[in-house]
């Protein structure tokens, strides 16, 4: 397993907002985490990325216990991510903000351009390119970050994440304001990343979004898993049905 | 170039003055980039003055030396100092290094070495005009290729927003705190380097108005880049003086250019050319600092 979650707790004053959560998700797979607000997603994305601290349980990467890793440290083992939300260098250009994503494969180069002709960080600049190329963006890689459309903003957030060669990558509702053409392109971009060997970890409220990239779900609610499997499994599944869809059409 | 020569000669202290005050301004231009509001670059300004010329005074250290160990002084000062403080951010981190900045004035008045409230007078005048100018020129220059590295665009990012730059594998920690002790080293290397241009210093000299001069230096020159607050230093600095027949309004005038700054140019002087760019990331609210 690429990355393993056991039995991982994170409380909010009374609130457990993850109750012992066991996750395994192999490699190169895409692994999708749904559940209704508040169940408890996005917290075990800030535990796994090193945002929050556990309160209990261990997580696993790569077969080292990072349960107490810091966000950076994390990065540098491999694992990247997006936020809900967008969290973009707004005053920074759309490549810059890639080149900032690329800081943990980077020759720290500060004392080096001290010297007059030291060359230009050439290839660096050419893989950021070739990343904003990727998802779409290259005409506006000269754009502050802040001036791009919303749904530009969310590929420039995964074009950063993935600047840092991770193995796995965390994203949090990246399809939430995007158009069904958008979403379908992102579904695209998500399948042909897995295809290059990356390891996606999805949380989405686009069920269907969930249910046309992963191969493995699990579900979330009040802060306990409640179901994992395939898609077909999680869409028979009738504790799934009662605790989440109720009123949803999850087809 | 006799005029040059007949200006240098007139103004001399002047000019020497605008060098320090730019060299302060650069040494606070280094937090302000990675987005930190810090104000303790007047103290060490001060631990650099005091050191240096005590140094000279009581064991005859040569002036290069003498200004280097001041200068290590306050970078030893602000290391442990950073590590405490950069818990805190915004305005709570500019009261706790305003804080360490009063604490520094009341240990030079209480302590019979640093000549308590009289401070030292009789400082040896070894500083030269082109001292100041050469570690402008080396610090401004250092500065400007650091904020094209790695390092330069880790402190953009920080300030831009610190969760995502922790995100990208920057140890935020530790580049807020080398920014810090950089805006240190160059801040008391100027307190050196005025010390032995002013003959006398007083704890006074360094206090919390000094702190405050610093911080506007680099902000109504502009934070982009290290051009900024070398500009807004010289302005401020020399303005004063070349103003004296209009003496009664210069505080008037000075505070005058902040407002129209602040309110027109909030990245500053050297921002007039972006005028538009500027406007744009007012409105996407990215204008805070830079």
């Amino acid at each position: 397993m690429l990355l393993e979650a056991i039995r991982i707790t994170r409380r909010f004053g009374g609130v457990v907002a993850v109750n012992a959560v066991d996750l395994a998700v192999a490699p190169r797979q895409a692994f999708g985490l749904i559940g209704p607000n508040g169940a408890g997603k996005t917290t075990l994305v800030n535990l796994i990325s090193g945002h929050l601290r556990a309160d209990g349980g261990t997580i696993r990467f790569a077969e080292a216990d990072v349960t107490r890793s810091p966000p950076h440290e994390l990065t540098t083992r491999g694992i990247a991510r997006t936020f809900q939300g967008v969290r973009l260098f707004k005053g920074l250009s759309a490549i810059e903000n890639v080149l900032v994503g690329r800081h943990v494969r980077m020759r720290a180069d500060a004392v080096r351009r001290l010297w007059p002709r030291a060359a230009p960080d050439r290839a660096d600049r050419d893989r950021a390119a070739a990343l904003l190329e990727r998802v779409g963006l290259a005409r506006r890689a000269e754009a502050l970050a802040g001036e791009l459309s919303y749904g530009d903003q969310r590929r420039l957030e995964i074009a950063r994440a993935l600047a840092s060669e991770p193995r796995l990558l965390l994203l949090d509702e990246p399809a939430a304001g995007m158009n069904p053409t958008e979403t379908g392109r992102l579904r695209e971009l998500m399948r042909a990343l897995v295809d290059d060997g990356l390891t996606i970890l999805l949380i989405e409220h686009d069920v269907r979004l969930v249910m046309g990239t992963c191969e493995r779900i699990a579900v979330l609610n009040f802060g306990r898993k409640i179901a994992e499997g395939g898609p077909a499994e999680i869409q028979r599944s009738a504790t799934v049905r009662e605790a989440y869809l109720g009123s949803e059409d999850v087809a | 170039m006799d005029e040059i020569g007949d200006f240098l000669a007139a103004y001399s202290t002047l000019v020497g003055f605008v060098g320090v005050s730019a060299l302060l301004a650069l040494s606070v231009w280094v937090t302000l980039y990675a987005g930190q509001l810090t104000l303790g670059n007047a103290a060490f300004m001060g631990i650099g003055a005091y050191v240096s010329a005590l140094l000279g005074r009581h064991l005859g250290t040569p002036f290069p030396i003498a200004l280097v160990v001041g200068a290590l002084a306050a970078g030893a000062t602000a290391a442990p100092l950073g590590l405490t403080v950069f818990r805190l951010r915004g305005v709570y981190l500019a009261i706790a290094t305003l804080a360490f900045g009063e604490v520094v004035r009341v240990i030079l008045l209480a302590t019979p070495i640093t000549g308590k409230g009289q401070g030292l007078n009789g400082i040896p005048p070894k500083t030269e005009l082109w001292h100041i100018y050469l570690s402008l020129a080396v610090v401004a220059y250092v500065l400007w290729r650091v904020q094209g590295s790695t390092v330069g665009r880790a402190w953009a990012a920080i300030r831009e927003d610190e969760t995502a730059a922790a995100s990208q594998g920057i140890a935020v920690r530790r580049y807020k705190l080398g920014a810090f002790v950089a805006g240190a080293l160059v801040a008391a290397w100027a307190g050196g380097l005025s010390a032995h241009l002013t003959f006398s210093i007083e704890p006074n000299d360094f206090a919390f108005s000094k702190a405050v001069q610093i911080l506007v230096f680099a902000v109504v020159g502009g934070i982009p880049n290290p051009l900024g607050p070398i500009f807004g230093a010289a302005l401020l600095t020399a303005l004063p003086e070349l103003l004296r027949p209009l003496k009664d309004y210069r505080d008037i005038l000075q505070g005058l250019i902040l407002l129209l700054v602040i309110i027109y140019l909030p990245r500053g002087l050297v921002t007039v050319a972006q005028l538009r760019r500027t406007r744009r990331l007012q409105e996407i609210g990215a204008a805070d600092v830079a």
